[in-house]
């Protein structure tokens, strides 16, 4: 601090061990940008075979499309990251409301704490226990989306059989692992946000005679929107990066289809990259760091937009 | 959001004429409060309600459903699907139990609060709803990894010579390889992540530094995001840069791509801890002429250690499980290497994956030779699953018991004001 | 200890905002001086520029000169590490290190300067530190139980006697006593009258009486508005101060009809 401020009249002498530490804590500081950059750049580097051997670049004489590899991965990636989403939002919303709001006083800490041990949870072991014990039970409410009436609604739910066939082991089942993986992180979230709403905001309303709900309806939803978007956005980058989960429950595939009980018809791209054989060289390799690349720069962005969104928010 | 907004609601304002104050103190009134709010244990009654409408309405379709020709059958509710199960009646009767309660209250408590008592029902089913993987995941762990983890040799032995189905094996090169990879992501994380903690606290706070600080905070945010198998690729491609050697593979290399993931938890995690340092201490200790270091080392990190040994406890609890950085940096192995800066490596997680991977053992005979040892063993064709869910509950307990020891430090080692 | 502190032309900023305009004064050695004024005008701020503590503060800097026993604190070259250590300073609130126990709270200035100090002479120090605070009756057959339990007052006499520790020649007292009960405020204002045998002292006080009953000489601090830099006023006897002040606002602060 003391070698900061701009001291107009004179410089004064900075201790050596002053100097030292301070270097090491700013260093640490720039090293963190330099990470990040380094991860982007040593990517880049590696998958610089890939890329200069593919179509887009090359046109005809290129090897192959980078564009028609990466393709279907993205679409399985956020397939099975949107449908986790969509699971996994009004759970956590539901829970951080019932923490923050409807639970006991004395029960809510402890309540926070269980829901914390399922982030502690290693992605492995969630992988393992979704091949297992999932999937299986699955099965029969699966079997109802796709043979009862319920699929000529949605057109989602459909498929051949060939396609709909046991062990269900499609982009449902991984999704909703993926959805219990990114709950913890969402409720946390939001359940910060939903603590942080003015209390005389939330007393008056009460005051005014308003239910429990109608007090949540017209103080803490509206100031909690933009936390709850952007606890969803962090869930999403989550679950676009998962791969333990995806990779041992799901079958994989490299299609386009929306049927989301047809198995082995779709990859993300971590569980692809994960699924290829560790020992892959040259080109094959190259190409697995590409998708890796690509995989960074989604998540980067989304994680960008997350997290902008949170800061804005904390200002106001 | 302002208080004005609030009171627009209509139903607030008619909310407001019907109960003249919100703690009546009177006898009348409080009798009309009683009547108007139902005590809790009319959930209850409620629930056996939807409960029994639940039996009662599927176990009818199903019987409907029987009455059917075949083909019907399966238009209605699909081939094997049987609506009479525990599940489906208490999915059901979730679902049958919003409906009840509601009518239930709308008729004795009014709509409002009818309403109200939706929203905690939905609310709680959504509490119950997340905690079903947590339960099924730990109680499948355990019962089914608890056998195998204590079968003797299993936490003592490796994977050496161990094929097909041979009933034995164990994990001590997996649990030595990810208690070294995790401890070499720590001696590179928390240095790193300790200094950033205390640039971003108490360096950055005027002019260039103060920009830094807020670009070092935002991106550590972003950095959480990193997917941990872009970690591992990152890794692997710094070293195959480094050394240009594509299949190099090393403990070091796990190392570093643990620590991109654990840096951020770090730094995020002890920069709470020291920004609840009190500001009045670091004036004392300067205004001792304690130069500025000293007192960031000597007062502040000491009077935040508890905190601090809680956070990096954690993140190393976090990272312990990770699989996907190990998968393209260590390589796996099935014997014990101790080295951490040549050869391949196997870690717990590691071994999960690649055991859950192989599936059913084939079975040819009524024993298997470990190739190693010349030990004869018996053929077990589920032997990797267990070999898997035995690792899984070695890899839930260490963690846990790092999730214990951080609380209980942050417990005891707080600093005691000794009042 | 024998000169006195001389201030010449100081002034204060944050930032672009001029805090304290122009102060000049002679501070006699061993006595008491009080700095009174209402909130925010500067008083403050002023009594940190004496040990270079305003620089703790982002974006402060100070102009001017302060020459204690003839050096200037603010000439070139000058580490105000060591102009601490000269200077000490007592807050407003009482903050002992939590970590440390009571003997090692005295020892701290010590101690975090990585002095070497044999076992005896640290007990010495303990002992002289303590009684110099008045507190050592108190706490002698407690000296290893943390610092934080003590009460009040008894932690701001261990925070003076951890300053006096380090033997400055000045201490700075930072309203010493206005988070104290009235018997912890006396006891407090007793040791004042004690420590200025020892040291040159200046308080910065909201309490009138108290800047009566303890200091020799007294400045009135006073801004014109919000926004505006304080402006040392007077600076006299504390009986003319308090009696017959030369100066219109003087006199309607001290008297309370200040606006």
């Amino acid at each position: 601090m003391t070698t900061t401020s701009p001291q107009k009249t004179n410089r004064t002498p900075v201790r050596l061990g002053d100097r030292i530490f301070t270097s090491l804590s700013v260093g640490s500081g720039l090293l963190i940008f330099a990470a990040l950059l380094a991860v982007f750049l040593f990517l880049l580097a590696q998958s610089w075979d890939a890329i200069r051997a593919s179509t887009e670049v090359m046109g005809q004489s290129g090897e192959f499309s980078l564009a028609e590899f990466v393709g279907p991965l993205v679409f399985g990636t956020v397939l099975a990251a949107g449908l986790a989403l969509v699971m996994a939002v009004p759970v956590a919303v539901g829970i951080a409301l019932f923490i923050s709001h409807f639970a006991p006083r004395k029960l809510a800490t402890p309540i926070g704490y269980v829901v914390d041990l399922l982030a502690a949870v290693p992605s492995v072991v969630f992988g393992l226990w979704g091949g297992v014990w999932l999937v299986p039970k699955l099965e029969p409410a699966f079997r109802f989306l796709h043979e009862s009436l319920f699929t000529r609604w949605f057109p989602m739910f459909q498929g051949s059989d060939q396609e709909v066939t046991s062990p269900m082991r499609n982009v449902l089942a991984a999704a909703v692992v993926l959805a219990v993986m990114i709950l913890p992180i969402i409720t946390a979230v939001s359940r910060e946000v939903f603590l942080q709403v003015p209390r005389l905001n939330e007393e008056a309303a009460l005051a005014l005679g308003a239910t429990r709900w109608e007090m949540i309806r017209t103080v803490v939803l509206p100031f909690g929107r933009s936390g709850v978007v952007s606890a969803s956005m962090l869930g999403l980058g989550r679950a676009l990066g998962e791969t333990m989960a995806v990779l041992m429950v799901m079958a994989p595939g490299l299609t386009y289809t929306l049927h989301v009980l047809a198995v082995g018809q779709h990859s993300t791209i971590a569980s692809y990259i994960a699924a290829q054989n560790a020992e892959s060289t040259g080109l094959d390799m190259s190409k697995l760091i590409f998708a890796g690349l690509v995989l960074f720069v989604i998540t980067f962005i989304i994680n960008f937009i997350a997290r902008a969104i949170v800061s804005a928010s904390s200002k106001k | 959001m302002s208080s004005s907004a609030v009171i627009k609601d209509q139903d607030l304002v008619r909310g407001r004429a019907a109960q003249q104050s919100p703690r009546p103190k009177g006898p009348r009134s409080a009798a009309a409060r009683e009547e108007r709010r139902l005590p809790w244990y009319h959930a209850l009654v409620t629930a056996g309600i939807a409960l029994a409408l639940s039996v009662v309405i599927l176990a009818g379709v199903q019987a409907l459903v029987g009455l059917l020709p075949e083909d019907q059958q399966v238009n209605l509710v699909g081939r094997d699907f049987s609506p009479f199960s525990l599940a489906s009646v208490l999915v059901f009767g979730y679902v049958l139990h919003l409906a009840v309660a509601y009518v239930y209250s709308r008729l004795r408590e009014g709509r409002r609060w009818a309403m109200d008592r939706v929203v905690t029902l939905v609310v709680t089913g959504a509490f119950v709803i997340a905690m079903i993987p947590l339960v099924s995941l730990l109680a499948e762990v355990v019962a089914r990894g608890l056998p195998r983890l204590l079968t003797p040799g299993f936490l003592t032995g490796t994977m050496q010579g161990f094929t097909g189905g041979a009933d034995g094996g164990g994990i001590l090169h997996a649990i030595v390889g990810t208690v070294l990879i995790t401890l070499g992501a720590s001696i590179i994380s928390i240095p790193i992540g300790l200094f950033t903690a205390v640039f971003l606290v108490e360096y950055s706070k005027t002019g260039v530094k103060r920009m830094l600080g807020r670009g070092v905070t935002f991106l550590v945010d972003v950095m959480t995001g990193i997917p941990s198998i872009v970690a591992g690729l990152f890794a692997l491609a710094l070293f195959i840069t480094i050394t240009n050697d594509p299949g190099i593979r090393s403990g070091l290399m796990g190392s570093v791509a643990l620590s991109l993931l654990m840096i951020p938890t770090v730094v995020r995690s002890s920069e709470e801890m020291i920004r609840l340092v009190p500001h009045d201490l670091r004036e004392a200790a300067l205004a001792l002429g304690v130069p500025r270091w000293i007192v960031t080392v000597r007062v502040v990190l000491r009077t935040a250690i508890a905190g601090l040994t809680t956070s990096v406890t954690l993140a190393v609890a976090r990272v312990i499980g990770e699989t996907a950085p190990l998968m393209f940096t260590i390589g796996g192995l099935t014997l014990l290497n101790a080295n951490l800066f040549e050869g391949r490596m196997a870690a717990l997680p590691l071994v999960i994956n690649g055991q859950y991977a192989a599936g059913a053992a084939p079975c040819s005979g009524d024993t298997v030779i470990n190739y190693f040892t010349r030990a004869e063993y018996a053929c077990n064709t589920g032997i990797n699953l267990e070999r898997a869910w035995a690792t899984a509950l070695t890899l839930i307990i260490l963690v846990m018991v790092l999730n214990v020891v951080a609380r209980l430090v942050s417990y005891y080692f707080a600093p005691k004001t000794g009042r | 200890m024998s000169l006195p502190i001389e201030i010449e032309d100081l002034n204060v900023f944050y930032g672009d905002f001029r805090a304290v305009d122009g102060v000049s004064m002679t501070i006699a050695p061993n006595s008491v001086t009080a700095l009174i004024g209402p909130s925010g005008c500067g008083k403050s701020t002023f009594l940190r520029t004496l040990n270079r503590m305003h620089e703790v503060i982002p974006g402060a800097y100070a102009e001017g000169t302060v020459k204690i026993d003839g050096q200037n604190i603010y000439g070139p070259g000058v580490d105000p590490v060591n102009v601490r250590r000269r200077v000490g300073m007592v807050f407003q609130k009482p903050n002992p290190f939590p970590t440390m126990s009571i003997a090692e709270n005295v020892l701290a200035g010590v101690k975090l300067n990585n002095k070497r100090v044999s076992r005896a002479e640290a007990d010495q120090i303990v002992e002289v530190s303590l009684r110099g605070a008045n507190l050592w009756e108190e706490v002698k057959n407690r000296l290893n139980k943390p610092g934080g339990g003590l009460s009040g007052g008894q932690q701001q006499r261990l925070c003076i006697a951890r300053t006096i520790a380090v033997k400055p020649e000045v201490v700075l007292m930072d309203e010493p006593a206005s988070a104290l009960d009235p018997i912890s405020t006396l006891a407090i204002e007793d040791l004042i009258g004690e420590l200025k045998k020892d040291y040159t002292i200046v308080i910065v006080t909201h309490n009138m009486q108290q800047a009566a009953r303890v200091s020799d000489k007294t400045g009135f601090f006073n801004i014109a508005g919000t926004g505006t830099p304080g402006k040392l006023i007077e600076y006299d006897d504390t009986n003319t101060i308090f009696n017959s002040p030369a100066n219109k606002q003087t006199e309607d602060y001290v008297s309370g009809r200040f606006g």
